[in-house]
């Protein structure tokens, strides 16, 4: 650069370098936009190939090889069931592990190795946490190939991770002054943290579980690996049903052969997940916006 | 942290004691989960590598794990995800790097308000969606547009698809770097006459670049491990590449590490033989790989935090 | 300063009646899902052959819409990771299957006190598929399939039949693990030779139309179901058994006259599951069904309605001896 400016004429430097700026300015807004655009144009492709064929028929009938009389509603029960489950094992434990970690764990070499740890964790392949999902809860604990507490278990490790780190940034972001003043009045730490520091930290740390649940009900990969059957007709009636779930069966739908599976039943499939995941989504969303910025 | 802690546990009551050790145990399940991670893989590697050489697996060009003659080398696989880590890479760096800069340097307030939350959407699309995006729009679409041969099982759209999933890993990682670079030496530039285009390239990048390498191996690692996609989009045709030639990487069916597994795991494996076993000696090799990359990530982000904290 | 104070008050309510809320909307849903969870050990399990899943989905589905409440579980594994990993292990109560059960799975469901119990479903006829384009071929005998097929065979359209053009194959198959291989290995490569290695194997069919559809030069082969829902975008090749050609359709499975790519395709039932009620139900209601369009909907040939009235009898023997 400092060459360049060294020897154009006054005049002309100020341009170039302009014209330079702004292309490299849309050039940059436009990198922005790119996938932004792209998975816009995506997603109003399947919006419209699922005109017509997400329908409360599709929403309440069983899966069938006729795409006329597909529908989704074992798998969406499944995925509710698994993530209902998955929220009860993730909360208490990544809210447990968080609070230990900002309020008790000192600067020491455990807590750095456990944090890095947890880091680590967040970035195992899905597909690897299926493989402890199949050799852990189906082969060691035995409870059942593709069964609902398998899933919601070998997926409940895969997001613990998430629901941790953003536990402890809510935690974190608890202003240290309230601590010191309810110590000041004499409560001991559980004291504290359970009538000063979760109550303030609970919007923060819900919506980070929320989110985390987003991740969960999209996962496929580890379901796979447990062997989760490639369909389920009927809804789960016990822990040990097997179970199956939005994604799964949006997997198994693309490799039927019926182009009306491909751009039309599939795509009920997707928009139906797409738009659970969106909800999903908007209530993390309030939570936050309703909770956190009062303050 | 600079205030004194007035903090005790109140030794009278055991619950005090009990909550913090209850809540060390949920601290320390996460260095169980990965040492489960660990055993799990390992037992049933060890298995699988007693009966086939760790030199065949990690040196054999051939992958074919039920088809006669057998063969358990891993490299056509590695090939595979490398494929769909170049193709994914140069779709997701660049594009996330220029997105950081935009977001950190150019972008009004309102408009990263926005822009920002947009992008997360991108990471937050279940892969499964994302594959079948790739299968039935994506590779018709390249198809009808440019002039090339492409099969309908191929790497490009998958790695298009990964590519776009991991922009924003690179971009809110390199534009916190980028953000976490004093404004004074931003000043220092604008004082000496330079334009934001010269301020944003020579001096905001050099001086993240940790941060952005951070980002680039942390994108990287995830497109490594990316299942679905690949799974649904990229084939199932284990093979070696040729890196001089682009068009026989990208344009045809490939397969990955992660899709292996899963053709492994729905497969129709008898029994506990080395194909089923192959399954854990893959998935021992995703996680060395991601987990050493996942490590160097966070190593290099922890220095740039360290150095303009 | 007071804008703070008086926005912390609304907040600190807020946040209580969101607790509130919150344990109302878990314990809520914790109720749901004990009512939900309730009723248990109404199951069936079925793993087994993909060729045979539509057919147990079409019935399974139509069987669910009348029994809400049994949780109905359907794998595809292929026959024989099916009955090795799943059923003879007890761990499902019905095993689909492109082929009769092995000598070696009988012992293994033995040594786990496992009763299969055969019942015929259907007949499936192989299709071998090219390019509607592919305008030089209509028919090959078993000997040509073989040369194509065979590994160290031809590679060349040309090396089969000179006027054909100098092109390579691109062969789309069955995965190995598949029925539909050891179906296609058997009936045309035979004992002396190996199917060929270099070829797109898979066990999602859909993959193989896809890859006939897009090249000239292609060709594949699998069950006439997927054939029978794509009969625009492939083209169906005749086979020459040594009487002329056959097309493949419905009508020449069933009268025999298609070989040999037809064959019988069935489930097996765990006589011990049958102690089960849903499991009972759902045999019954599929040996019912398996004479009807369903089955030919899904793009088989129906059994006979004297095999049926067969398998409905030998069912009603082993129900009466497992509730006896």
């Amino acid at each position: 650069m400092a060459a360049d400016t060294g020897e154009t004429p006054a005049d002309g430097f100020g341009r170039v370098s302009r014209t330079k700026d702004v292309a490299f300015r849309l050039l940059a807004l436009a990198a922005t936009l790119v996938g932004i655009v792209s998975l816009a144009a995506l997603l109003l492709n399947v919006a419209v190939d699922a005109v017509g064929w997400l329908d409360w028929q599709f929403l309440t009938n069983p899966p069938h090889p006729n795409p006329y009389e597909a529908g989704f509603l074992p798998a969406l029960v499944g995925s509710i069931a698994i993530m209902l489950m998955i929220a009860l094992v993730t909360f208490p434990l990544g809210v447990g592990a968080a609070v230990y970690l900002e309020e008790y764990a000192n600067d020491g070499y455990l807590t750095r190795f456990i944090q890095l740890n947890i880091a680590n964790l967040a970035g195992v392949p899905s597909v690897v946490y299926g493989l402890l999902g199949l050799g852990l809860f189906v082969g060691l604990f035995n409870i059942g190939y593709g069964s609902v507490l398998a899933a919601a278990f070998t997926i409940a490790l895969l997001i613990l991770p998430i629901v941790i780190i953003s536990a402890q940034e809510a935690i974190r972001a608890v202003p240290d002054s309230q601590r010191q003043a309810s110590y000041g009045m004499g409560a001991t730490k559980w004291q504290t943290i359970r009538n000063v520091v979760l109550p303030r930290a609970m919007p923060g740390i819900m919506t980070g579980t929320i989110l985390a649940l987003g991740r969960a009900i999209g996962e496929t990969a580890p379901l796979i690996m447990i062997a989760a059957p490639t369909t389920v007709f009927g809804l789960p009636n016990s822990f040990f049903s097997k179970v199956s779930a939005m994604p799964l069966q949006i997997y198994n739908w693309a490799s039927y052969p019926q182009t009306e599976f491909q751009y039309g039943v599939v795509a009920a499939g997707v928009v139906t997940l797409l738009v659970v995941l969106l909800t999903i989504n908007s209530i993390a969303i309030v939570i936050r916006n309703r909770y956190q910025q009062r303050t | 942290m600079s205030q004194p802690d007035f903090s005790h546990d109140g030794i009278r009551t055991a619950r005090g004691i009990a909550f913090r050790y209850l809540f060390m145990l949920c601290a320390l399940l996460s260095i169980l989960t990965t040492v489960a991670i660990i055993l799990t893989l390992l037992i049933d590697a060890v298995d699988f590598f007693a009966q086939v050489s760790l030199v065949d697996f990690l040196t054999g060009t051939r992958w074919s794990p039920t088809n006669e003659p057998i063969a358990f080398g891993v490299l056509p696989l590695i090939s595979g995800t490398l494929v769909i880590t170049i193709g994914s890479a140069l779709v997701a760096l660049p594009i996330g790097l220029l997105t950081a800069i935009y977001l950190s340097e150019y972008a009004s307030d309102r408009r990263r308000a926005y822009l920002k939350p947009a992008l997360e959407v991108l990471a937050g699309v279940p892969t499964v969606v994302y594959g079948y995006f790739a299968l039935v729009y994506v590779t018709p679409a390249i198809d009808a547009i440019l002039p090339v041969d492409l099969s309908t099982f191929n790497a490009l759209s998958a790695s298009i698809m990964v590519g776009i999933m991991i922009i924003p890993m690179v971009s809110s990682i390199s534009e916190d770097a980028m953000s976490a670079v004093p404004d004074s030496l931003r000043q220092a530039s604008y004082g000496l006459g330079a334009t934001k285009f010269t301020v944003s390239t020579s001096v905001v990048v050099p001086a993240a670049l940790s941060g952005i390498f951070s980002s680039f191996i942390l994108a990287l690692s995830r497109a490594i491990g990316e299942t679905m996609i690949v799974a649904i989009a990229a084939g199932q045709t284990p093979r070696m590449i040729d890196l001089t030639d682009p068009a026989g990487m990208f344009l045809d069916s490939i397969q990955p590490m992660t899709s292996a597994m899963v053709q492994i795991g729905t497969g129709d494996i008898v029994g506990q033989g080395p194909a089923y076993k192959s399954l854990f000696a893959v998935g021992l090799t995703l996680f060395v790989i991601t987990f050493v990359m996942n490590l160097i990530s966070e190593l290099v982000a922890s220095r740039y935090r360290e150095v303009y904290r | 300063m007071s804008r703070d104070s008086t926005a912390s008050l609304p907040a600190g309510l807020g946040r209580r009646d969101f607790l509130a809320a919150a344990s109302v909307g878990l314990s809520g849903g914790l109720a749901g899902c004990t009512g939900v969870f309730a009723a248990e050990g109404n199951n069936v399990n079925i793993a087994g052959s993909s060729t045979v899943f539509p057919v147990t989905e079409a019935i399974a589905s139509s069987f669910s819409e009348q029994n809400p409440t049994v949780n109905l579980s359907l794998s595809k594994t292929g026959t024989g990771g099916g009955f090795g990993n799943f059923f003879c292990a007890g761990r499902t109560d019905i095993n689909n299957a492109s082929r009769s059960i092995a000598d070696a799975e009988i012992e293994q469901c033995g040594n786990n006190d496992i009763t299969p119990i055969e019942l015929q479903v259907a007949t499936d006829a192989l299709t071998v598929v090219v390019n509607p384009d592919a305008d030089w071929i209509d028919c090959l005998t078993v000997e040509q399939l073989r040369e194509i097929w065979r590994a160290g065979g031809a590679t060349h359209w040309s090396d089969i039949n000179e006027e054909w053009p100098d092109e390579p194959f691109e062969l789309y198959g069955a995965a190995t693990t598949s029925g539909t291989f050891d179906y296609f290995n058997e009936a045309i490569i035979g004992e002396e030779e190996n199917h060929r290695s270099d070829y797109h194997a898979t066990e999602r069919d859909r993959t193989i139309v896809q890859g006939v559809q897009g090249s000239e030069y292609a060709m594949g082969y699998f069950g006439f179901s997927y054939y029978s829902e794509n009969p625009d975008s492939i083209k169906a090749i005749s086979v020459d058994d040594g009487d002329g050609c056959v097309e493949p359709s419905i009508q020449t499975a069933m009268n025999g006259e298609y070989t040999p790519l037809s064959r019988p395709l069935f489930i097996y039932v765990a006589k011990e599951s049958l102690e089960k009620a849903a499991v009972r139900d759902f045999a019954r209601f599929y040996m019912k069904r398996a004479a009807t369009d369903l089955v030919s909907e899904v793009g088989y040939v129906p059994i006979t309605e004297d095999k049926r009235d067969e398998n409905i009898e030998k069912l009603k023997a082993a129900i009466e001896e497992v509730t006896a």
